[in-house]
């Protein structure tokens, strides 16, 4: 325990005092991890809820099931219940049935007598249990791998899309000086400003128009042009020092050249960046798929899951699980790429 | 740089390096006939194509539809009203008192969103650079710390908002912790102040990954041997921070105060599912405004609603471009 | 090809089957099929109960095809009204805003080998789904709505409240609650759903009414401010759970219904189609009974709804759709979806003749669809008339937004009611232009 402990806290020393800096650091490190982490575990202990369970007050942590013993004279087994007696004591009772405020119930080991217990004295006994019908019935019951290869589908292309043509325009705006340059630029950043969930019906109209409504290209194209990602990747170029260019150029390589092999390296940190957003956005994506793709084999996951929220009633035990299946993915690309971001400029030779 | 791609990374990257190549010899012709400037062209040119049909017109039509009355949705069905919906939105007896305002509802929700996105961009922005540098520090599971910060960026906003609902409500998560501890529970999301905590701590737990990455990226983009110089000459770090951090991260900086500025203003989804825009309209932001007037309600209002988004698209571009001409300023000073 | 074979996938089971179907690529089969898309919604299980009796409607009709779309609500409410602006769509829908799209559905009557039997069974309704004064039949109820309440018969018990009796009045049922939650120490004594709807019957049992003699929308009348009144009294006063009402903005809909199945509240006002609901969530947890619609002077309405089964007029095969949908509409076809969901039914002929068995082993659900059945009659004028008035999601929509409003003190009774007005004008004077 102290050596994991020590593990823990070790740091980058001066010696094993602590810096202030040092405390900040953890303290912030695990109070966010309970604080982001939690939550979302939470998520996952809740996607294995049954949907009564998911609906209860106070909520539990894990998923519960009741116990159901056997008993003698009884065909289904029944469900176990800790009673508190007139004195205080408590014994576990299974329960036969219940009639209005009173439970006629029966002891395990002595099938024969049956008591009349007041439901406000008994609790159910319970114990740890999943609700794997949750994961089970949707991918039974739905078109699953079709829809996942839709969505890795949408998701690579989208992302190979977003990034070339992204870093290609960033290029432009930041490397080159040009006469409309800075209104190119305004022009981008502008449309940054309307959210989608405004323009849907506009945007329709035109997917519509070019006939790629229920295609996955209507949910790829209008995504990829994304302000955000030409946004964030030139001003990340911005940074590249002009002279490791200018040198190059002394060289004799062709603008293409310097794009691809200088400047592309160069922004690796932040083309990382981008892919992860771009992975998780097209993969989380929702509204513009629901409203472009309404046959189902065009369907996305995001799509797919949806099904489950009706006018009424919402049945969320599958939607969390869904969820959760489809999280994995994306974890793991994350997991891949993140480390991309590691490895810098600094690493790459501009010194 | 695909060199450096290991395994699985090699097999992606290996067309795409010989597309690369291909594509060199004629963008070569290309550059001796139209020179630099033809390149930018040709760098702009898919962006600007795909960005111009999918977006751009998009946009237009929004527009025009700003200028339309009646339920119809597509525009042939709509009959031109010139500056009207304009004029609807903008009339006001007093504009501090939203009541007496002909739309008050858009009132109230600018007033709201303006209040929200105060609050959300300060704390954003400050959570996710404190972030960013502790992750920028050598220690011990950095990698595990990393996607600890960045998981609920992978949630979508829905499920989101459904799981702080699950901790916030009456009988929620929270109360049985509050209960458990001895205190007395409270229903947080019928107070409006604790309704409107929600909607910024919330909004800001489930995007600051996002911001934090940024921040990350542009940390490791600053040479190292500037930190290993001034700790030579034992430099404070909260002046190492002043001198070298700041002023190189700036880039990075403004990208994350103009799109934390720009997604505040645009909040939605987990709120509405969180406090749908409660209790009474004290979180009621503006995306969830023109929303229900322009497609939630079944006798929808499309020509409102365009005119309210472009309102608030153009207070954002005013926005934004202060935003921008004050980092590009600082940097300058900065700089010198 | 390829999307005739994997639209076979639908039914949900075996797309195995379907793609070693597709690898053999049996070519002539799959174009011989005519395919209909149904566009599907679901709150429970209907969408299974569905694909069930769509396979036996294939296995009947070999040369078509019925692909079922199972889509998020949220695409029939947003998606689906620009794809019918636009002249597409599917050729079968699930819908609820049966009135305002009225224009888009499909006139069976033509393709139908016994309309009579449609208008026989299904004749009261149709005014809801067509044009006013068309005779059109453009599809039928899946599932009649009636609003109503619930009460927790095990806490009445345990407080020793007797359940107020079938002419009780709203005030009684309120006191009663009252009396039930502070003996058993529930944070509120009942909760009705946060929608326009849910209040509508409630208002015309005080006498409200919202239809003008132009039958245009009328002023918001003293009726409706009798109960809004009320209401909002209630609320302030904590006997009416805030967190349903009080706790969202706009047209937002929340329900009432986590409570009561957590019982937190003895009473909640909601519907018939919670009973599928109720039945899965509490369990056995404690007894619950439906009890139709407390009284207000002029009556103890509910209000009645459903959604619908209804072509599209833009389908490329109206004979196949019409085919379809007179399958779906089959009286024992009827009855088994009925059983099945658990739904209460909109055919003449099946109400009529009883004998329906709602397949549920909880002992509280038969008497409570009962209970709604019997209720359906007890509705007053002005209910009956809405589901079949173009202007009453416009007047949901208005009530819910400025009555939470009023409730969280942000607005008085009186400004409510001006708001209420001005909105609604606004609503009318838009739709004309």
């Amino acid at each position: 325990m102290s050596r994991a402990l020590a593990f823990l806290t070790r740091r980058r020393g001066h010696g094993g005092r602590w810096h202030w800096t040092d405390v900040v650091t953890w303290v912030w490190l695990l109070g966010g991890t309970v604080l982001m982490f939690g939550p979302a575990l939470w998520l996952v202990a809740s996607s294995f809820k049954g949907p009564a369970q998911l609906a209860e007050f106070p909520p539990t942590l894990l998923p519960y099931a009741q116990i159901a013993v056997p008993v003698a004279g009884h065909d289904a087994p029944l469900p176990l219940y800790e009673v508190t007696g007139p004195d205080g004591t408590t014994r576990q009772l299974a329960e036969i049935r219940r009639i209005g405020t009173n439970a006629q119930m029966v002891d395990p080991a002595e099938p024969g007598t049956r008591l009349d217990v007041d439901i406000a004295a008994r609790r159910p006994v319970r114990e740890v249990g999943l609700a794997l019908d949750n994961y089970v019935r949707p991918l039974v019951a739905n078109d699953f791998l079709r829809f996942l290869w839709n969505s890795v589908f949408v998701t690579v292309t989208a992302t190979l899309i977003t990034l070339l043509t992204n870093s290609m325009a960033a290029f432009a705006l930041s490397k080159y000086r040009f006469r409309g340059r800075d209104a190119v630029m305004l022009l981008i950043v502008a449309t940054l400003m309307v959210p989608l969930s405004v323009i849907l019906v506009p945007l329709y109209s035109v997917v519509n128009a070019t006939g790629l409504v229920d295609t996955l290209w209507g949910v790829i194209l209008p995504t990829v042009a994304t302000p955000t990602g030409v946004f964030l990747l030139r001003q990340y170029m911005l940074t590249i020092p002009d002279e490791l260019l200018e040198a190059a150029r002394m060289d004799h390589a062709s603008e293409w050249q310097i794009y691809w092999r200088i400047v592309l390296p160069l922004a690796a940190p932040a083309l990382a960046v981008l892919a992860i957003f771009s992975v998780v956005w097209r993969w989380n994506d929702f509204l513009w798929p629901l409203i472009v793709l309404s046959r189902r084999e065009t369907y996305t996951l995001q799509v797919g899951l949806n099904t489950y929220a009706g006018e009424l009633n919402v049945q969320w035990h599958y939607i969390l699980a869904m969820t959760v299946v489809t999280m994995i993915p994306v974890v793991l690309v994350f997991v891949f790429l993140q480390r991309f971001i590691t490895t810098g400029i600094a690493g790459a030779g501009i010194k | 740089m695909a060199a450096r791609l290991p395994g699985l990374g090699a097999v992606v990257a290996a067309p795409l390096v010989l597309l690369a190549r291909a594509v060199d010899p004629p963008l070569r012709w290309w550059q001796r006939v139209a020179g630099q400037g033809g390149m930018a062209a040709v760098f702009l040119l898919p962006n600007l194509a795909i960005f111009g049909v999918f977006v751009l017109v998009p946009l237009a039509l929004n527009l025009v539809y700003s200028t339309t009355a009646g339920t119809g949705i597509l525009l042939g069905g709509r009959s031109f009203v010139g500056a009207a919906q304009y004029a609807r939105l903008l009339e006001c007896g007093d504009y501090l008192d939203a009541l007496t305002c002909r739309e008050d509802m858009f009132w109230t929700a600018t007033a709201n969103t303006f209040v929200f996105v105060v609050f959300q961009v300060t704390t954003m922005v400050a959570v996710a650079t404190i972030t960013a540098l502790i992750l920028n520090r050598e220690i011990r599971g950095r990698g595990f710390f990393r996607a600890v910060f960045f998981f609920p960026v992978l949630l979508s906003p829905v499920v989101v908002g459904l799981i702080w609902r699950w901790i916030l409500q009456r009988q929620g998560l929270l109360n049985l912790i509050m209960v458990s501890l001895g205190l007395d529970p409270e229903v947080w999301l019928n107070d409006r102040t604790y309704a409107f905590a929600a909607t910024i701590g919330v909004s800001v737990w489930a995007h600051m990954g996002f911001y934090t990455l940024i921040l990350l990226a542009g940390l490791q983009a600053i040479p190292k041997d500037l930190y290993e110089a001034a700790e030579m000459d034992g430099t404070p770090p909260a002046r190492v921070f002043r001198r070298i951090t700041l002023p190189l991260l700036g880039p990075n900086l403004a990208v994350v105060l103009v799109l934390a500025l720009i997604r505040g203003v645009q909040i939605f989804d987990e709120v509405y599912v969180l406090t749908g825009g409660g209790p009474g309209t004290s979180t009621l932001y503006l995306t969830q405004y023109i929303y229900e007037v322009g497609f939630a309600s079944v006798l929808r209002n499309p020509g409102l609603a365009a005119a309210a988004s472009i309102l608030m698209g153009l207070v954002l571009v005013v926005l934004t471009l202060c935003q921008l001409r004050l980092s590009r300023r600082g940097a300058a000073r900065d700089a010198k | 090809m390829g999307t005739m074979v994997t639209g076979t996938m639908v039914r949900g089971r075996g797309w195995l089957l379907a793609a070693a179907l597709a690898g053999l690529g049996p070519a002539a089969w799959a174009q011989e099929a005519t395919e209909l898309r149904m566009m599907w919604y679901s709150d429970g299980i209907e969408g299974e109960v569905m694909a069930d009796l769509l396979a036996r409607f294939e296995a009947e009709n070999p040369g078509i095809d019925v692909v079922l779309d199972n889509v998020a609500y949220q695409v029939i409410q947003e998606q689906l009204p620009i794809q019918l602006a636009s002249g597409q769509g599917p050729d079968v829908a699930r819908v609820t805003n049966l009135k305002e799209q009225a224009e888009h559905w499909l006139d069976l009557r033509p393709h139908l080998e016994d309309p009579a039997y449609w208008e026989e069974n299904f004749g009261d309704r149709l005014d809801w789904m067509r044009p006013d004064g068309s005779d059109a039949i453009p599809g039928f109820l899946t599932q009649l709505t009636l609003v109503g309440g619930f009460a927790n018969k095990t806490l009445f018990d345990q407080a020793g409240v007797a359940i107020p009796g079938p002419d009780a009045t709203w005030d009684e049922w309120v006191e009663a609650s009252r009396q039930v939650a502070e003996d058993q120490g529930l944070p509120a004594a009942f909760a009705i759903d946060r929608s326009g709807h849910r209040i509508s019957g409630p208002i015309a049992s005080y006498g409200g009414n919202y239809i003008g003699a132009d039958g245009m929308p009328a002023p918001i009348d003293d009726g409706t401010m009798a109960f809004v009144t009320r209401l909002v009294e209630w609320t302030e006063a904590g006997l009416q759970l805030p967190d349903t009402w009080v706790s969202a903005a706009g047209t937002t809909y929340r329900s009432g219904a986590d409570d009561f199945i957590n019982a937190q509240i003895p009473f909640l006002y909601s519907g018939s189609w919670q009973v599928a609901n109720l039945s899965t969530k509490i369990g056995d947890a404690f007894d619950w009974v439906a009890i139709g619609s407390p009284c207000g002077p002029e009556g103890c309405s509910g209000l009645a709804g459903g959604a619908a089964l209804v072509g599209i007029k833009y389908t490329e095969h109206p004979e196949e759709v019409a085919r379809l949908m007179a399958f779906l509409a089959r009286e024992e076809i009827v009855k088994e979806f009925s059983e099945r969901t658990l739904f209460l039914p909109a055919h003449a002929g099946l109400v009529a003749g009883g004998g329906l068995a709602f397949r549920s082993e909880d002992p509280n659900v038969p008497p409570a669809l009962d209970r709604f059945v019997e209720a359906s009659g007890e509705t007053v004028a002005m209910a009956d008339a809405l589901p079949a008035w173009k202007w009453a999601n416009a007047y949901y929509g208005v009530l819910v937004t400025r009555i939470s409003q009023a409730m969280a003190g942000e607005i008085t009774l009186e400004q409510a009611r001006e708001l209420m007005d001005r909105d609604i004008a606004d609503a009318v004077a838009n739709a004309g232009q």
